[in-house]
């Protein structure tokens, strides 16, 4: 462990303040937006500025804000895991990151099969941004997950996907998969087609939103207790709302870590499951061998 | 008469918000079932607790979301509502 060098120390210090800069960028815009007679109010992203566009202004939200800063932060991360990897593990670091990538990697093939192994990346990105961006609100920060338009656009890339690979087997067989098993069906089967976004954003956007609503709910009641406990204390001493001192960290372990967490494992669970069901496999082997078969036939 | 119309429009974002959340019964007799049946399923078998406990969390949060979209619907009459009711009745009303 003796032999790094300067410069790798230095790369190594440089990268943990990738990591560690953007949190602590997003709480100083933070504290610098924030109005400073504002009590505790259920607001939503704050809206720093607008960029005029010819349809329509483009807000420049809290949340988009956050979210690049996760970003910033899970590239500084990734970086940090795999400086310095050699073949031969000797370092911590290089233990955690194959820990993970070989966790994703048998998540991905045991739920999506052996023609989805390199849908790995993907899964990785999709849980680490979305359990990163829920547990930013432990800084006291807005967390992007909380705003539906973050939450609807990754439901909207995992759509995309899940009708690209319903459409590998051919654009007449994802038509005529809407006929199944009747005809008579097809415009239930559209409407649960459309489903599978909304609900998938629906559902990790609820979740981090109720948390956050009642979080500030029990803030807000708390403090009026405090006011009227020790509201008779003289001075600054009275003002300080003491209940609100630990309490309402017991809810955040459930709404903020817990719940959290297990929205993003359940966003990347239905990524992997909707695309793996719908990709239809017995079709498009068929569609292969028939092109294989028309290729050599084109040779001869 | 103005201020009984925005009373109105208030009140019935706030009952609307209320009887919206009686969706939660669902998801709660749901997911108390799930549970429920996860608890025998690990006591019969302790041997497959892992993937019982990750599946039944999986079954909840997708048994949940009947109850999200009633809680979308109830922020969305609290929040957001209200001053839209508002705002078009003033408009209509030429004010």
């Amino acid at each position: 462990m003796k032999d790094r060098s300067r410069s790798f120390v230095f790369v190594d210090i440089l990268l943990i303040l990738t990591m560690i800069l953007p949190v602590v960028a997003g709480i100083v815009i933070k504290i610098l937006t924030t109005p400073a007679s504002e009590g505790i109010a259920i607001a939503g992203a704050q809206i720093y500025f607008t960029i005029p566009m010819p349809f329509q202004d483009l807000p420049i939200t809290e949340s988009q804000v956050n979210s690049l800063l996760v970003m910033i932060s899970i590239t500084g991360l990734c970086l940090y895991l795999t400086h310095g990897i050699r073949a031969h593990v000797n370092t911590k670091r290089q233990l955690l990151a194959e820990w993970i990538v070989e966790k994703v990697d048998g998540m991905v093939g045991e739920n999506m099969g052996e023609y989805f192994s390199g849908f790995g990346p993907f899964v990785a990105a999709i849980l680490a941004l979305s359990a990163l961006s829920s547990l930013l609100a432990l800084f006291g920060l807005y967390a992007p997950t909380s705003d539906i338009n973050v939450v609807a656009g990754w439901a909207i890339l995992v759509f995309i996907l899940i009708t690209y690979y319903k459409c590998k087997a051919g654009p007449w067989q994802y038509v005529k998969s809407f006929g199944e098993p009747v005809k008579l069906l097809a415009p239930l089967n559209i409407i649960s087609e459309v489903a599978t976004p909304i609900s998938m954003a629906f559902r990790h956007y609820g979740n981090v939103l109720s948390g956050a609503v009642i979080s500030v709910l029990l803030a807000s009641g708390l403090q009026g207790l405090s006011s009227m406990v020790f509201g008779a204390l003289p001075g600054v001493l009275g003002e300080i709302p003491f209940f609100r001192v630990g309490i309402p960290a017991v809810l955040s372990i459930y709404f903020d870590v817990f719940s959290g967490c297990l929205q993003a494992y359940i966003f990347a669970m239905l990524t992997m499951l909707y695309v793996s069901s719908g990709f239809p496999q017995d079709e498009y082997e068929k569609r292969k061998l028939k092109r294989m078969r028309k290729k050599i036939k084109a040779q001869h | 008469m103005l201020e009984l119309a925005i009373g109105i429009i208030l009140g019935c974002c706030a009952l609307g918000a209320g009887m919206a959340m009686i969706a939660g019964i669902g998801p709660g007799i749901g997911e108390g079932n799930a549970v429920a049946k996860a608890c025998e399923a690990i006591g019969r078998q302790p041997e497959c607790k892992g993937s019982v406990t990750t599946t039944m969390l999986m079954g909840c949060a997708i048994a949940e979301t009947t109850g999200l979209y009633a809680l979308v619907i109830a922020i969305l009459l609290i929040f957001v509502a209200p001053s839209r009711l508002v705002d078009l009745l003033m408009t209509t009303l030429g004010r």
